[in-house]
């Protein structure tokens, strides 16, 4: 793996840390995303990936909440938020997604295939998330002190290996927040027509506690995200964070078949627009650094050897 | 070779053995514990003697093989219990899509020493799902080693290999008949072969017939014992000398054991014995390397017969199993319809 200073990175700060610099974090995941859905238009880049914007503050709210050196992450296939949120890494994560040898994997992994540090995700729903109750065995068994994060998604409710993992975190009293990304869309299948009952019922089933919040406020869903992480470490129990974060993307590159009145009024609740209006002035000079950071970075994964 | 007398007593040595030889082993797996010890009695004393490192699960076998993965991508040694080869589907996308292709996919950076240790096989009158020798599905798999031992070698030393010596998923299929089988020290009228080396670590058994070498028998696990009872029928009643090709490494083929075998000379007849029915199986792979091998070192063309199990569901009564399941008479006839 090649050597990565981070200086060309995403600043990255744990907890109370500025709203500034969330913002920097949160308008850069959105920024990397779209500079990824250009270079797919535009045939730069084939193969496929899946972009989280409008779901960017969930992941940096998430992410703050949790301790870099020691947590452990296991991310889905809509993951590059994830990942930047965790290490602000966007060279060797654009260089990956380019299929370049510096890429984080060697361009073996791409878009969904991520592993950095204690940073991994897998393309198929729900059967990372088992990997995660594993991975937050393993650090319980070595008394590490760490809490893994397992990322998922509404439409991962569906598949069966969930509930054999939550099952095993909550009778196992394993360290593990399970940090639900309830965009309300499975590919192009709204929730209503794949989900019965509820998301929070189904956590409390297997005794674990869970909170709910919108998704489009940061300070909300880092405190939520706190309590759950900081409980999990303390309690040595397994925890639940929903966040009815809004995917304002396409699933994958063109394919979203929601209508525009739906998401005109989607964009309206757009979370990092809001975040950038809580920052203020100092917004304009963080929107040029991170202009300047996706024009650099693109022309070095451009540059670099296949 | 361990002083066991049965696979069963020899897999449990080998168990207990790793637990006390390092703390990063772990057994999990349904019904495991004291004092029932697992379905097949092979995990029997390990809880009451390691009680924090072996783990009762739920029934998910998905779930398990996930919690393993994680596991061994954190440093651990896993090893797994599948109470029945037949539930080995249910874990399928965890052996495929997670625990055998993280090495790969995440650039080498990553290892995932995980043993899925699982019985196979049937005649004892189990039915359609609980009886089946479901293996072949998984050879060549990338990332993923499968294993299987029987009778003529030392199960416990295999079952260390597996989990010490490679560092990528292992499916380790252990045959259900063949856990009383008495472990075979030297078979008389044979001379013993055991080719091993770095990319084939897992022996393969070869026992040549002392003085004329009339064919090949090939097998693996349970199909051992009825091979060498068919060898020394057919030596017997035909006269004829049949030697012993017994792999343990199923998957990756062990190319180079097959072509160590052939450089000793080709056979004119082959055939390959597994338990499972032949089309799309292990024979099949067999055959297909071999036939490379003998094309590539210029040899005399072979004769080749599959022996394996009527492509069907396998019956619950026992007469209408032993109907479908392969037997030694099935063997002798396919190797006198050879020659």
């Amino acid at each position: 793996m090649p050597a990565h200073d981070g200086s060309a990175g995403l600043a990255l700060t744990d907890r109370a840390s500025a709203l500034a610099e969330h913002y920097r974090l949160a308008a850069g995941i959105r920024a990397f995303e779209r500079l990824l859905l250009d270079q797919f238009a535009s045939g730069r880049i084939g193969g496929t990936t899946h972009t989280c914007i409008g779901q960017e503050i969930t992941a940096v709210a998430v992410t703050a909440a949790l301790d870099r050196a020691r947590d452990c992450v296991f991310s889905n296939h809509r993951g590059h938020g994830h990942f930047l949120a965790y290490c602000g890494e966007v060279f060797p994560l654009l260089a990956e997604i380019f299929g370049r040898r510096d890429g984080v994997c060697g361009g073996r992994g791409g878009s969904q295939h991520l592993h950095w540090r204690n940073f991994y995700s897998n393309g198929v729903q729900g059967g990372s998330v088992g990997n995660a109750v594993g991975v937050a065995l393993a650090e319980k068994a070595k008394c590490s002190g760490a809490v893994t994060c397992a990322w998922l998604g509404d439409g991962t409710f569906g598949e069966g290996l969930v509930y054999e993992a939550m099952n095993i975190a909550s009778l196992w009293r394993l360290p593990i927040v399970f940090a639900i990304e309830a965009n309300g869309i499975a590919q192009t299948t709204p929730t209503e027509l794949q989900l019965a009952g509820g998301l929070a019922a189904r956590c409390r089933a297997f005794d674990m506690p869970v909170e709910e919040v919108p998704g489009t406020d940061l300070a909300e869903t880092l405190a939520v995200a706190t309590r759950a992480v900081d409980a999990a470490r303390a309690e040595q129990r397994p925890r639940a964070l929903i966040s009815h974060a809004i995917r304002l993307g396409p699933h994958s590159k063109g394919d979203d078949t929601r209508g525009t009145a739906q998401m005109r009024r989607a964009w309206a609740r757009d979370p990092v627009a809001m975040l950038r209006s809580e920052v203020g002035a100092a917004a304009d000079a963080i929107d040029r650094d991170i202009t300047a950071l996706m024009h650099d970075t693109l022309a070095r994964a451009n540059e670099t050897a296949p | 070779m361990s002083k066991e007398t049965t696979v069963q007593a020899s897999l449990n040595a080998g168990l207990r053995a790793a637990l006390a030889a390092d703390e990063r082993v772990i057994v999990l797996g349904e019904d495991v514990l004291d004092p029932y010890g697992g379905a097949f009695k092979v995990t029997r004393g390990l809880s009451a003697q390691f009680s924090d490192r072996v783990l009762a699960t739920p029934i998910s076998e998905a779930g398990i093989v996930a919690v393993a993965t994680g596991l061994a991508l954190r440093g651990f040694r896993p090893i797994v219990e599948i109470m029945f080869g037949d539930f080995l589907f249910l874990a399928g996308d965890q052996i495929v899509n997670h625990a055998a292709k993280y090495r790969a996919m995440f650039n080498d950076e990553v290892r995932v020493p995980l043993v899925i240790r699982t019985p196979s096989g049937g005649r004892r009158g189990y039915g359609p799902t609980h009886s089946q020798s479901l293996e072949k599905h998984f050879l060549g798999v990338p990332g993923l080693w499968v294993v299987a031992p029987h009778s003529l070698s030392d199960p416990g030393e295999l079952l260390r290999q597996a989990i010490f010596d490679v560092d990528d998923p292992v499916l380790f299929v252990e045959n259900k008949i063949g856990y009383g089988e008495a472990i075979l020290r030297g078979i008389p009228g044979y001379e013993t072969v055991r080719l091993g080396d770095t990319a084939s670590p897992f022996p393969t058994l070869w026992l040549k017939p002392h003085g004329a070498n009339d064919g090949l028998l090939l097998c693996y696990g349970g199909m051992a014992r009825l091979a060498l009872d068919a060898a020394a029928a057919l030596r017997e009643r035909e006269q004829l000398r049949l030697g012993l090709v017994i792999a343990a490494q199923l998957s990756p083929t062990p190319t180079s054991h097959l072509d160590a075998v052939l450089r000793a000379g080709a056979p004119s007849c082959v055939v390959t014995v597994e338990e499972a029915p032949a089309a799309g199986g292990w024979g099949a792979e067999i055959i297909a390397t071999i036939e490379q091998i003998r094309d590539a070192r210029r040899l005399a063309p072979i004769s080749y017969r599959r022996v394996g199990a009527a492509n069907t569901a396998i019956p619950s009564a026992r007469a209408l199993e032993d109907g479908i399941l392969p037997q030694v008479q099935d063997i002798v006839a396919a190797a006198l319809d050879c020659f």
